[in-house]
């Protein structure tokens, strides 16, 4: 440490405010979110109290699970459009086996709930199913994921609407509600913590090892890095990208089980720009569309940022028209700081 | 021939494309032990032959015997397991992982055997021990993307050794080093010769092929033309077999007239990203001014920095005796200045794009009717410099990728012919490029200086820089290390020069 700053001060008055400059524009981001939250906190001293903090967390626990997914397919160089609509299909399967026996206007007349853990399997099957086809035609005909997704993403809110009639579906069991996704699963004070943050600290521990530890994490990144050094290396190129698109998608399926039983309704609305979100959460997380490049702990920073922007704002009173404006530009100046870092200046 | 040790033998090796025979009955026979040289020019049926082996291409006909036992691998990997290696000319690698994981990539090693889970602490171990027996000095923890393309390439023979490998392909692998990485990467092959490996060469460095290989092969035309043993060979015997008539020069004469004013004058140029300091030179009408020095040395930052294609900290940069500013290439362009990329792949060619489009691409505005583009005047301007440079190629609307490496570096050429510069900087123009190429480019070089242009050329080549320039500039550590006249002086003064501030 010592050593660098005695460089830093052997360095001519012009070198060393280019020096700090970049020091700045490095963690420009970090840097940003602090002093905004700094200056939320000052005009609302509550910002920062237990029950603001908590539901923070719990919202960015909500959204995590699909940031994970999208972010493989950003390591893949790739993309993912489809998260908010998968979830929105799942979303209402999981209400719809699920629904209170008896319920008025029940959508499977005189059926009962189902068991949970099926459900929740069920859920992430079809999910899979559809990262199946994305990653099947992606590895398949070189399609770029953009194209291929945003097709995929039509068609899944077709046969939601199709299946759903968009139908609203509410009244859900308790067992599946307050008994299990929202249940208190730890107290701090008067406010408690619901098991579904609990299952997305789970989920993510996972979900690093499968990144860092095991062979199709390896591969994933190495495919992103560069496809052709991979694929003459013995890696089944076809098998690591339609791999990474079924993990997110069943990520996806898991997001939109939680969803329902937190918003305690399935709707044609659940799940419309979760996908964005997502991206956008990976993106200022440090995950880059060059491929290769990504680490779980900055999509979990990445959200959790996001998050603390939207909640800044509501305590702030803004709008959520303004709020939209924000976080767009919140995106983009995160991706030029991305890059910057990895342009090679001449 | 002797029959001894015999361990990959290749014969009567057929591989027709659409049109063209790629190879017409090719042979190889390498012995254990023994460095094989494969020579030829581009086109010349070494890499198809290559790519035979390791089944990149199916062979129409022919068989390959590996040990005495028949082979037929169906893609890399397969060759990989059945220990037949190839160090690529064009580095394949995951550039934004580490090290070892490109080392071990597609066969990481595991925990435990049956689970999924990778072991760092053994790849990390495993990668340390290939390193030490090779004498690299390299963290296994690198990320590839930060070291320069020499060490990156010695990541590449790694590889190949990590695999036990018995016969292993090297494709152009002194390109992209410097004297002293060429001398390691030799120890490298002798200790890999004396293990028992057969190591197939190609390359077109005479110097090199001479000095390191016990046995050649020369191809011509997609033919096996013979097989002798390196010391019966002579530089002007294997460029007569490879070209199929005799080559009595390796260089044009140096017929141009060196003039008394500079053309190009640089004073105190220092990069701002770069370790590039305090560099001057000056360059005359007509005259040949050749870089020397390692590599890393700062002579493509110089050139850059000159060009504009890269940012200067400080520095002056006259042309004619009048201070230009060359802030952009476009500035730089337009001020008579033109620069050929060290890199033809990455920053040269557009690889997808025509010959056209990429022979117009410097001088587009020459070839406006009004707002549009005319089809009519840049085929004209293309057909010139197709016959200027002698390109070969079917025709214009060629996609430049499927060219040979000389005839894309003539397309670059024909580029920038047009655009009629004063003064060319030229970055190692002739690497990866055969023989008789190399020969009309340093024609070409040489008719450029007769017509007047000042040309700064830096090459890792030092026969070429002799052969080529006037003056040559020697470059170390990021600075001017001296000067010396290309007539009388010796590679060991330059060797001197390159070591100074390294």
């Amino acid at each position: 440490m010592s050593a660098k700053l005695d460089a830093f001060k052997a360095l001519s008055a012009k070198d060393k405010q280019r020096a700090v400059i970049n020091w700045l524009l490095d963690h420009a981001m970090i840097i940003i979110i602090v002093l905004l939250a700094i200056y939320v906190q000052i005009q609302r001293p509550q910002f920062f109290g237990v029950a603001s903090l908590v539901n923070i967390f719990s919202l960015t626990a909500a959204r995590l699970p699909m940031a994970l997914g999208v972010a493989g397919c950003i390591v893949l160089a790739g993309t993912d459009l489809t998260g908010g609509r998968v979830a929105g299909l799942t979303a209402f399967v999981s209400a719809i086996l699920l629904q209170r026996a008896g319920a008025n206007g029940r959508f499977i007349p005189d059926g009962v709930p189902q068991n949970l853990l099926l459900v929740l399997l069920l859920v992430m099957v079809i999910g899979a199913c559809i990262g199946l086809v994305n990653g099947f035609i992606m590895a398949k005909w070189k399609l770029h994921p953009y194209i291929i997704t945003l097709a995929m993403q039509m068609i899944t809110y077709g046969i939601y609407l199709t299946v759903s009639n968009s139908k609203q579906v509410s009244s859900l069991d308790t067992s599946y509600t307050t008994d299990f996704v929202t249940k208190s699963f730890v107290k701090f004070g008067t406010t408690s913590v619901p098991t579904y943050v609990i299952l997305a600290i789970i989920l993510t521990a996972v979900m690093w090892v499968v990144w860092n530890k095991t062979t199709f994490g390896k591969n994933m990144f190495a495919v992103g890095s560069n496809e052709e050094a991979a694929r003459v290396s013995g890696v089944n190129v076809m098998v690591t990208i339609i791999g990474v698109f079924m993990l997110a998608g069943a990520l996806y399926g898991y997001t939109g089980f939680i969803e329902a039983a937190r918003l305690g309704s399935s709707t044609a609305t659940l799940g419309l720009n979760y996908e964005a979100d997502a991206i956008s959460a990976a993106v200022i997380g440090g995950v880059s569309f060059v491929g290769g490049t990504g680490k779980i702990g900055g999509v979990i920073l990445g959200v959790f940022m996001m998050q603390l922007i939207i909640s800044g704002m509501t305590f702030l009173g803004i709008s959520g028209n303004v709020t939209y404006i924000i976080k767009g530009a919140v995106i983009l100046v995160a991706c030029i700081l991305d890059m910057r870092k990895y342009m090679t200046r001449k | 021939m002797q029959e001894q040790n015999v361990l990959l033998r290749m014969e009567g090796i057929c591989k027709s494309f659409p049109g063209v025979k790629a190879l017409d009955n090719a042979q190889l026979t390498v012995r254990a032990g023994t460095v094989h040289a494969l020579m030829g020019e581009n086109g010349a049926g070494k890499s198809t032959l290559m790519k035979c082996l390791f089944g990149i291409y199916s062979k129409d006909a022919g068989n390959i015997y590996l040990e005495g036992k028949e082979i037929n691998f169906k893609s890399s990997r397969e060759a990989l397991d059945n220990g037949v290696a190839m160090v690529h000319q064009e580095l394949n690698q995951a550039l934004k992982r580490t090290v070892m994981d490109n080392i071990w990539l597609g066969r990481y090693p595991l925990v435990k055997k049956g689970l999924p889970f990778v072991s760092d602490k053994q790849s990390y171990n495993d990668t340390k021990k290939v390193f030490e027996e090779l004498g690299i000095h390299v963290n296994p923890k690198t990320i590839m993307s930060t070291m320069p393309v020499s060490q990156r390439q010695m990541v590449e023979i790694a590889k190949a050794v990590s695999f036990n490998s018995k016969v292993i392909v090297f494709d152009e692998p002194t390109s992209s080093l410097t004297e002293t990485e060429v001398e390691h990467l030799f120890k490298i092959i002798d200790m890999l010769r004396s293990r028992g490996c057969g190591i197939i060469y190609i390359s077109h460095k005479m110097e090199e092929i001479l000095r390191i290989s016990d046995e050649v092969t020369i191809m011509r035309d997609g033919q096996w033309v013979a097989t002798r043993p390196a010391k019966e060979l002579t530089m002007d015997e294997i460029i007569r077999l490879m070209v199929g008539r005799p080559l009595t020069n390796r260089f044009p004469p140096k017929a141009n007239v060196v003039g008394e004013e500079d053309i190009l004058k640089v004073e105190g140029l220092t990069a701002m990203y770069s370790h590039l300091k305090d560099a001057s030179i000056h360059v005359r009408k007509g005259e040949i001014l050749g870089i020397a020095g390692l590599d890393s040395s700062g002579r493509t930052e110089l050139l850059e920095n000159i060009f504009g294609s890269a940012t200067r900290k400080s520095g002056k940069i006259y042309k004619d005796g009048k201070l230009v500013a060359n802030k952009n290439p476009k500035d730089s362009i337009k001020n008579g200045f033109a620069l050929v990329t060290e890199e033809r792949r990455a920053t040269g060619i557009l690889g997808i794009l025509d010959i056209r489009a990429n022979t117009v691409i410097a001088s587009l505005r020459k070839y406006l009717n009004g707002f549009l583009l005319s089809d009519k005047k840049m085929a004209a301007a293309t057909d010139s410099m197709i016959k200027a440079m002698r390109i070969k190629t079917p025709s214009q609307k060629t996609k430049i990728n499927t060219l040979s490496g000389g005839n894309q570096q003539k397309v670059i050429f024909g580029r920038w012919m047009l655009t009629s510069p004063d003064v060319l900087l030229l970055d190692e123009p002739t690497r990866g490029i055969d023989v008789g190429a190399k020969y009309e480019i340093y024609q070409l070089i040489q008719e450029l200086a007769n017509r007047g242009k000042s040309v700064v050329m830096v090459s890792s080549e030092m026969p070429e820089l002799l052969g080529v320039c006037n003056r040559i500039v020697v470059m170390s550590g990021g600075r001017v290390a001296g000067e010396v006249d290309a007539d009388h002086t010796t590679q060991e003064e330059i060797m001197t020069l390159a070591a100074k501030y390294a």
